[in-house]
């Protein structure tokens, strides 16, 4: 009998097998090794890539609102659609909510949807925020963090506007400044779409 | 001027890692030895030009140069110097020239050795290893770049570039960011550098293997090279590991040292592959067995190795530990997916050439004990890795986030932990090649028949928890095992040589140092498995918000509140200072000082808990919240940590024993040189 | 920076944590304790920090997820209800284990499967090597002496001087 190879590894990944360099086992291998590449590969393209880009489609979302309605993104075609993702818990975007208030005052009546997705929150702080700010359009919490996923969100505040062609037309990381910002910002898609 | 010297110097040594892994390489396959020894130049010079390199990231560092992009982002004024100097690894761009520096201090004391009758070896050792200098190199000269200066470009951005862009400005803050507040803790100065130099020593015994592999050599050379260098890479990784635990229990106020956080289970999985590789590298040098295996596993340790640092790197996963996201990801993932690749297929086409040379005799051989052994652990790494990668697989898979905790990992590395117990206690007791069950039993039934009186003791003392017993007894198995193992030693040292106890320890250890190293190392290995077992088991805690004066209790321990301090530091901290006083059995027994420091420059906050620490526990406070409006009344919480100083003490011990293996074995080697040395120690 | 807010934020007075339930031992009369809320929380994560138990993280989102939890408490819910709104409303990241069902249940699978292949593989390389008879050449087997014990302390050192 010849020698037998005594290298065979128990390891469950490694090559086992009782002859030397089994041939499914140099397979079995090599599949590991590119799987484990392809998954490190696909998690760093999409940690690199960021979030939604302007011109992107806007996947189909719902929106359950505090208020009890359910709102449906695809509904909403045809309209500008300006989605700002918020929390209690986030100092900045204090700085920006009465301006958006303000802003949906001025737009509500010219067919631009103001939707505010409360972020990882809590449901008490988050209306009390609501209050506090005297905001009346649309809230609701992201309920799974589906939404924040689905536009690929960074943090809070994020504000994503949507053209009436269900296409992402506008993109504003970080709080507003000024209410000119979201003005001009808004006047600047309406432009676009006309 | 000294930020741009410090870049040309590290453009200077990428060239120089470049052209030394070329021309070993050229040299090597055309047979000129002039171009291996030039290669080997340029390898020695890369040391030095790093050294320069860091002494100017830490002259900028210490002297506040915030108009450079990496000293702005980690230090501030209010830092006191030794931290500005240690902010060199408390970056990216920073810890990358460290990193660098490490390996190139490393491979350049490895190739200081005479070759002799492994010149062959020496051109792929330098390819190898200045390969990889190199890479890291790359990283900084052309993505982190630790000297880039700060402009104000003509749109009002902050950016960071080497060299001026078009329309921008200088900038020059007048004062940095400062260092993440978690990291400005003793702890924090020790860790990285720690685990560093284990990550990095283990290029060494990776560049001999494959070394070895291209140049064809069966034997087992490139083992008996690299023996103190794996035992120097396992020593620090182990000691960057315990010191992390360290400092997590000590700044990161939950109580615990270990959270089986992503990031920390990517230094734990080469320690582990390491581990396993130490004790299998004995079959290969005693019995000629598991060749392939050990080069299978030396590759394994070093890819994993890369695969942590890469996670926690380049912002694949999101961790505490997790550098911010960078562009250094692709070009980092190029690098493993090359090694990866390389070193695989070199292994698979080498394959034939590494045969054993001898047989399994028994199932109770040490051998097949450290087969076993092998298992578990590999059983343990397999664990811990699928529960690090699975996330990722499900996010694409799912499009869902999830997190797989510590319940997952402890669940299933608990009875293999076990098991590595138990085989702890039975492996030596058994022989090379002979061993039957007859014989392990006749040696173990003296240890097993004392350690059966802890859990009768333990059960009658109140402590019914299955776990613990089970823990618990083999943990004083291995104990009694290793003690009784050095009684032997010593009582057959004083038959034969007629020598007194503690000179019959000293010859003993001295005679075989890796054995009773070894042998130390599993008595610190036990230690830290009682303290593990204590806290985990057995940590209770509880949460109370108090009035000044009033108490809470937790078992035989009463806490009162009796003071709050809130006051400005002139090192930029807020400090909210709690005093609390400690009574155990009704009796006053300490005063402690829980803490929450809130840092201005980088507005984060630190939890400093109160510890009153002994041998059998540690009472462990954490100042949770201060009421904001009466400014008097806080949070406390409150744990009580049995024999979690077992730990530390057994993570002593632990580094005792590899000193001594490490000591030894360059002490033996002096000795081989000159034959009449060694038997003149022993009259 | 822009994601968290620090609890010691409280030091530099915003106002804002007039209404906060940091302290929740306000609620102590009869009500749920901190004790009753962390047992809930430590088996939660944290669904905006990385890998941090809900019960000792100490950001000002975590307090309120505490006071959450403290909530549904005194509204009755269950440990499993409050875990199932967390789910809810958080996503399965919150769960320091995922829920075993669907893709995910191969976290559980793998394992076991993998270790009882290996115990396999293992049990039959060794009964592979046993076939030999005892080693006919090559590195020798332990040789009798006046102490077996330090005999073969010794012949292992030669063989490492090898």
């Amino acid at each position: 009998m010849e020698i037998i190879d005594n290298s065979t590894t128990e390891n469950n990944e490694e090559s086992p097998g009782k002859t030397p360099r089994p041939k499914w086992g140099v397979v079995l291998v090599w599949v590991f090794v590119l799987g484990l590449l392809a998954v490190l590969g696909i998690g760093l393209v999409r940690s690199q890539r960021g979030s939604i880009r302007v011109g992107d489609r806007v996947p189909n979302l719902v929106l359950s609102t505090f208020d009890g309605d359910e709102i449906d993104f695809a509904d909403l075609r045809g309209q500008i659609v300006v989605v700002n993702f918020w929390a209690s818990w986030c100092k900045p975007c204090e700085q920006e909510a009465v301006e958006l208030e303000q802003a949906y005052q001025l737009y509500k009546d010219q067919g631009v949807v103001f939707l505010g997705v409360d972020y990882v929150d809590t449901e008490t702080e988050a209306r009390a925020y609501l209050a506090k700010f005297g905001i009346t359009y649309p809230n609701g919490p992201d309920l799974g963090t589906r939404i924040s996923q689905a536009f690929r969100m960074l943090g809070v505040p994020e504000t994503y506007i949507i053209g009436p062609d269900g296409r992402l037309a506008a993109v504003k990381i970080g709080p507003y400044l000024s209410l000119d910002e979201i003005v001009n910002q808004i006047e600047t898609v309406m432009a676009e779409h006309k | 001027m000294v930020a741009n010297i410090g870049y040309y110097v590290l453009v200077l040594t990428f060239l120089a890692s470049l052209y030394g892994a070329g021309a070993a390489a050229y040299g090597a396959l055309k047979r000129k030895p002039e171009f291996v020894e030039s290669g080997r130049y340029a390898m020695l010079l890369t040391w030095p030009l790093l050294t320069i390199a860091s002494a100017a990231i830490i002259w900028l560092l210490a002297t506040g140069h915030y108009e450079i992009g990496f000293v702005a982002s980690v230090t501030s004024n209010s830092m006191p110097t030794y931290l500005k100097v240690t902010a060199l690894w408390g970056g990216q761009e920073g810890s990358l020239v460290f990193w660098a520096w490490l390996m190139a201090a490393f491979t350049s004391a490895a190739s200081l050795r005479k070759w002799d009758r492994d010149r062959e070896l020496l051109p792929w050792f330098i390819m190898v290893t200045m390969i990889t200098l190199a890479f890291f190199l790359s990283l900084v000269v052309f993505f982190e770049n630790p000297f880039a200066r700060l402009w104000l470009s003509a749109d009002g951005q902050q950016v960071t570039a080497m060299l001026q862009p078009t329309g921008a400005v200088p900038l020059n803050p007048p004062d940095g960011r400062g260092l993440n507040p978690l990291l400005r803790h003793p702890g924090m100065i020790i860790h990285p550098p720690a685990l560093y130099l284990g990550f990095v020593a283990y290029v060494i015994p990776y560049a001999f293997a494959m070394a070895a592999l291209i140049t064809r050599r069966s034997d087992d050379r490139w083992i008996r090279i690299t023996r103190r260098w794996t035992l120097v890479a396992w020593i620090f990784l182990s000691l960057g590991l315990i010191l992390g635990g360290r400092w997590a229990y000590d700044v990161l106020g939950w109580g615990g040292y270990w959270g089986w956080d992503p990031v920390e289970i990517a230094a734990l999985l080469p320690w582990l592959a390491g581990t396993a590789f130490l004790h299998s590298v004995m079959v290969q040098e005693k019995r000629g067995m598991l060749k392939h295996w050990n080069v299978v596993l030396i590759i394994l340790t070093y890819a994993l190795v890369l695969f942590g640092t890469f996670l926690s790197r380049s912002g694949v996963l999101s961790s505490v530990h997790a550098f911010a996201k960078s562009a250094i990801g692709p070009m980092f993932f190029v690098f493993i997916g090359v090694t990866f690749i390389v070193s695989l297929s070199l292994l698979i086409n080498r394959w034939e050439m590494l045969k054993g040379e001898n047989f399994l005799t028994s199932v109770f051989s040490r051998e097949a004990l450290f087969l076993l052994n092998n298992f578990l652990f590999m059983g343990i790494l397999a664990v811990s890795f699928w529960g690090v990668i699975f996330p990722l697989i499900s996010e694409l898979v799912t499009g869902q986030k999830i997190t797989v905790g510590p319940p997952f990992y402890e669940r299933a590395n608990g009875p293999l932990g076990l098991g590595l117990l138990i085989l702890m206690a039975i492996a030596p007791l058994s022989a090379y090649a002979s061993s039957t069950w007859k014989t392990i039993g006749r040696a173990l039934w003296k240890p097993a028949l004392v350690s059966l009186l802890v859990p009768i003791t333990l059960y009658f003392g109140g402590i019914h928890n299955p776990t613990a017993l089970l823990g618990y007894t083999a943990a004083s198995l291995v104990a009694f095992v290793t003690l009784y193992e050095f009684w032997r030693g010593v009582m057959a040292r004083r038959r034969q040589h007629g020598e007194n106890l503690p000179l019959a320890l000293w010859r003993l250890v001295g005679r075989n140092p890796r054995r009773y190293g070894g042998y130390i190392i599993h008595l610190g290995v036990v230690l830290m498995a009682f303290g593990i077992i204590g806290i985990e088991v057995y940590q209770t805690e509880t949460q109370a918000t108090l009035s000044k004066g009033e108490q809470v209790t937790l078992g035989r321990y009463v806490m009162t509140y009796d003071d709050i301090a809130v006051f400005d530091t002139n090192d930029g901290r807020n400090v909210a200072r709690a005093v609390v006083s400690v009574y155990q059995d009704g009796k006053l027994v300490d005063e402690l000082y829980p803490r929450k420091d809130y840092y201005y420059d980088s507005q984060q906050a630190v939890t400093i808990p109160g510890t009153r620490s002994t041998l059998a526990d540690d009472f462990y406070v954490i100042l949770v919240g201060l009421d904001p409006d009466s400014q008097s009344d806080a949070t406390f919480k409150v744990y009580h940590n049995p024999l979690v100083n077992l730990i530390w003490i057994g993570g002593v011990v632990f580094s005792i024993g590899t000193i001594v293996a490490v000591w030894v074995i360059s002490g033996r080697r002096r000795a081989n040189k000159t034959p009449s040395a060694s038997k003149s120690t022993r009259t | 920076m822009r994601k968290l807010q620090t609890v010691m934020g409280m030091t530099l007075g915003f106002i804002l944590l007039s209404q906060v339930f940091a302290l929740p031992a306000f609620a102590q009369d009869g009500g749920p304790t901190d004790d009753d809320v962390n047992v809930i929380a430590r088996e939660l994560y944290c669904p905006v920090c990385e890998n941090i138990p809900l019960d000792v993280c100490p950001t000002q989102a975590c307090e309120q997820w505490r006071a959450t939890i403290r909530e549904k408490l005194v509204l009755g819910w269950s440990d499993d209800q409050i875990k199932d709104y967390f789910v809810d409303q958080y996503g399965p990241r919150v769960l320091a284990e995922p829920p075993a069902e669907g893709f995910n249940a191969l976290v559980y699978i793998l394992p076991p499967v993998l270790f009882a292949i290996g115990a396999f593989i293992l049990f039959m390389v060794m009964r592979a090597w046993k076939v030999e008879p005892p080693t006919p050449k090559g590195k020798g087997v332990t040789v009798e002496s006046e102490d077996p014990y330090i005999a073969q302390l010794e012949q292992e050192l030669r063989r490492r001087d090898e």
